[in-house]
């Protein structure tokens, strides 16, 4: 025993409350010292179970593959081939989600028509109106119909190449719109009638319509309107996805959109991002149910949204049954959202590359969550497009490379059977096997 | 006169036909007979044409209107006019829940009572009701003339952006942020106009405006309790 042991006796650790952790003190101290909660966009940070926890199997003396480079393996995908005369055919399964005109500059809308174009896919409106600028470089555009109405009209709706009724999104189930002062330049003021420079509130609910007994008449409506020539979509977040994807056929949806709590927003409050509606993953399986129990599987397209980021992301959401998927936070991110280029920014701004989700305060280092003409200018359409266009190839190249290491010479021919899960959350939610044996949770009783 | 026998023919043979109206048209007058509560009659019409609809209708009649003058005689049911863009829509009867909502343009005129919601997030439309109307009309509405010749229910203007309310009677409560305002010469004359325009028998001088007072534009803490 030395002199030092003798005079300092021991001490316990310190020990960092997993309660009371940093991050939630520094949140405590922020509400107190503000009085107001946290707003920011993007989805649900936390971890939840999802895609990586699931693997595919891929061929073994029972399955055969496909030879990669001479066996074809189709990736295309139909929407809207139950009521509308006009389906929109798409070369890959993977589309680009709705982001408003406000939330996004007018060179990243057209930079996502632009890229979306290239690859074969649609792009979607969002919360403020249609603009030329995604109209005019998006060879097939979905108009979505949200409870603002911002910028709608009859015109828009009949250029459209299809109608998303949104009814809710991922990242707040249940939530309206929120687009802050600062970004209500004056074209985005005039193009949603309202003051410029004002914190502008999208309701909730839709103002003409209340429930799946309405909506079937307000789809009649739009049909009317259109001709029926318009694929109409129905979008939910991931809340009730079995009874909401029911429903929603049974208004007489022609597609499907479910996105799950990783799906991203322009802004709403931390606390709806993270604490409503269900991880992505969970959301599917009762969704592809609720079109199965109806004998509408493949017959009423299903789109899954929500934190898909790679092929294999996409390759696990269609074998789980989905026709197709969307993409928002993942095609910003390919545009330029928090590259590490503008880090010393992003410092400024106070956060880091990778963790920036002031979206709704129009400082964007990257030139996209912008309306500021100086730093909108810093992205490039075209190169903005290029890079989304790359993107999104290399995803269905993935995609098609899982797909034929399972033998399928389509995408859609993917299926549960492909999946096994690495935990048991992922195998009860996905309701595919355990790795390693021939359990799925929550089937079979106890 | 054209007449169309909604039974007899169906919605999507009426609304393609009138849609397919050009501005042109020497087919400019249009009756619609045994409507029987039908939603959707007549919506998304382009073109200079009347067209009257001899009974009660369902949803939505007359949505997205542009254009068209469009009498209903009869009542409505919820979302008459719903995100009418332009023209006249006429309702001799009472209207449903909706009506005129989220209008960008053009004039509603009912000249019985509207229900809940009348109004609602308006986007330059006016409407003008003889009657009374319901709770919560011109919620969050943007911009926009509302006239009621009668009286309104709870909640009026909650949440109001800059659109214009004139109420001739009674207000039971008006919104968040909504507040009565000064009628000014030009609130006189507007008033005026839209009265002469919807046929309404009433003077100016005995309506109150009400508009936003503006305190919820920015989010405020100290505000919370309105929201």
């Amino acid at each position: 025993m030395n002199e030092n042991s003798k005079k300092t006796p021991p001490r316990t650790v310190p020990i960092q409350s997993s309660t009371f952790s940093n991050p939630i003190n520094a949140e405590i101290r922020r509400a107190a010292a503000t009085g107001i909660y946290d707003i920011r966009g993007g989805g649900a940070k936390r971890k939840v179970p999802h895609f990586d926890d699931l693997l595919f199997l891929g061929a073994s003396v029972s399955r055969y593959p496909l030879e990669g480079y001479r066996e074809k393996c189709e990736t295309n995908v139909t929407l809207g081939t139950r009521f509308a005369k006009k389906p929109i055919e798409l070369e890959i399964p993977i589309t680009i989600a709705g982001m408003s005109f406000g939330a996004l500059s007018g060179p990243a809308k057209e930079a996502l028509g632009r890229g979306a174009t290239l690859a074969g896919t649609s792009t979607t409106t969002g919360d403020g109106g249609m603009t030329e600028e995604e109209r005019g470089h998006s060879k097939k555009l979905v108009y979505q119909y949200l409870p603002s109405r911002y910028g709608m009209n009859p015109d828009d709706l009949r250029r459209c190449d299809a109608i998303e009724v949104v009814v809710g999104q991922g990242a707040k189930p249940g939530g309206g719109g929120m687009l802050l002062g600062q970004k209500i330049s004056d074209r985005v003021a005039e193009m949603r009638n309202l003051p410029p420079g004002i914190d502008q509130r999208s309701a909730c609910r839709h103002p003409d319509w209340t429930g799946p007994d309405d909506l079937e008449i307000k789809i009649l409506e739009l049909r009317e309107i259109t001709n029926w020539e318009k694929p109409i979509y129905v979008k939910v977040g991931g809340a009730r996805p079995y009874f909401d994807t029911t429903l929603a056929v049974k208004a007489g949806a022609d597609v499907v959109v479910v996105d799950g709590m990783q799906g991203g927003t322009a802004a709403t409050q931390d606390v709806f991002i993270e604490h409503v509606g269900q991880p992505t993953l969970a959301c599917i399986r009762p969704a592809v149910r609720a079109l199965q129990d109806l004998g509408m599987h493949r017959e009423v397209q299903l789109i899954i949204s929500g934190g898909i980021r790679t092929g294999a992301d996409v390759a696990k959401a269609l074998a789980l049954g989905a026709d197709a998927v969307s993409i928002g936070t993942a095609a910003m991110i390919a545009l330029g959202d928090n590259d590490p280029r503008w880090e010393s920014e992003y410092n400024a701004l106070g956060t880091t590359a990778g963790a920036y989700d002031d979206w709704h305060e129009g400082n964007d280092p990257a030139g996209i969550t912008t309306q500021s003409p100086e730093l909108m200018a810093r992205l490039d359409p075209v190169e903005g497009g290029r890079r989304l266009r790359n993107y999104l190839k290399v995803m269905t190249l993935e995609a098609q490379t899982i797909a034929r290491a399972c033998g399928k010479n389509h995408v859609h021919n993917l299926e549960p059977e492909d999946l096994c899960a690495l935990t048991i959350e992922a195998a009860a939610m996905a309701g595919v096997p355990l790795s390693g044996t021939d359990w799925i949770p929550g089937t079979g009783g106890f | 006169m054209q007449i169309f026998d909604l039974e007899a023919e169906g919605l999507r043979t009426l609304n393609q036909t009138l849609q397919g109206q050009k501005d042109s048209t020497n087919q400019t007058s249009w009756e619609i007979v045994n409507p029987r509560g039908s939603h959707a009659i007549a919506v998304g019409l382009d073109a200079p044409i009347d067209v009257t609809v001899k009974g009660s209708t369902g949803y939505y009649c007359g949505g997205m209107n542009k254009q068209a003058t469009i009498t209903v005689k009869g009542s409505v049911g919820p979302g008459v006019a719903e995100n009418m863009m332009s023209g006249k829509i006429v309702i001799e009867g009472d209207a449903s829940q909706y009506a005129g909502a989220t209008g960008r343009g053009g004039l509603l005129v009912i000249k019985g009572n509207a229900s809940s919601r009348c109004g609602i997030s308006m986007k330059g439309i006016n409407i003008v009701v003889h009657g009374n109307i319901g709770h919560m009309s011109a919620f969050m509405a943007q911009s926009g003339n509302l006239v009621v010749l009668g009286d309104a229910g709870d909640a009026l203007g909650d949440s109001l952006y800059e659109a214009r309310l004139f109420v001739r009677g009674k207000v039971k409560s008006l919104g968040a942020d909504c507040i009565e305002k000064e009628m000014r010469p030009e609130h006189i004359a507007l008033l005026q106009d839209l009265l002469d325009q919807a046929g309404a028998d009433a003077k100016p001088e005995e309506f109150t405006r009400y508009g936003s007072a503006r305190e919820l534009y920015h989010f405020n803490i100290d505000n919370a309790a309105a929201y």
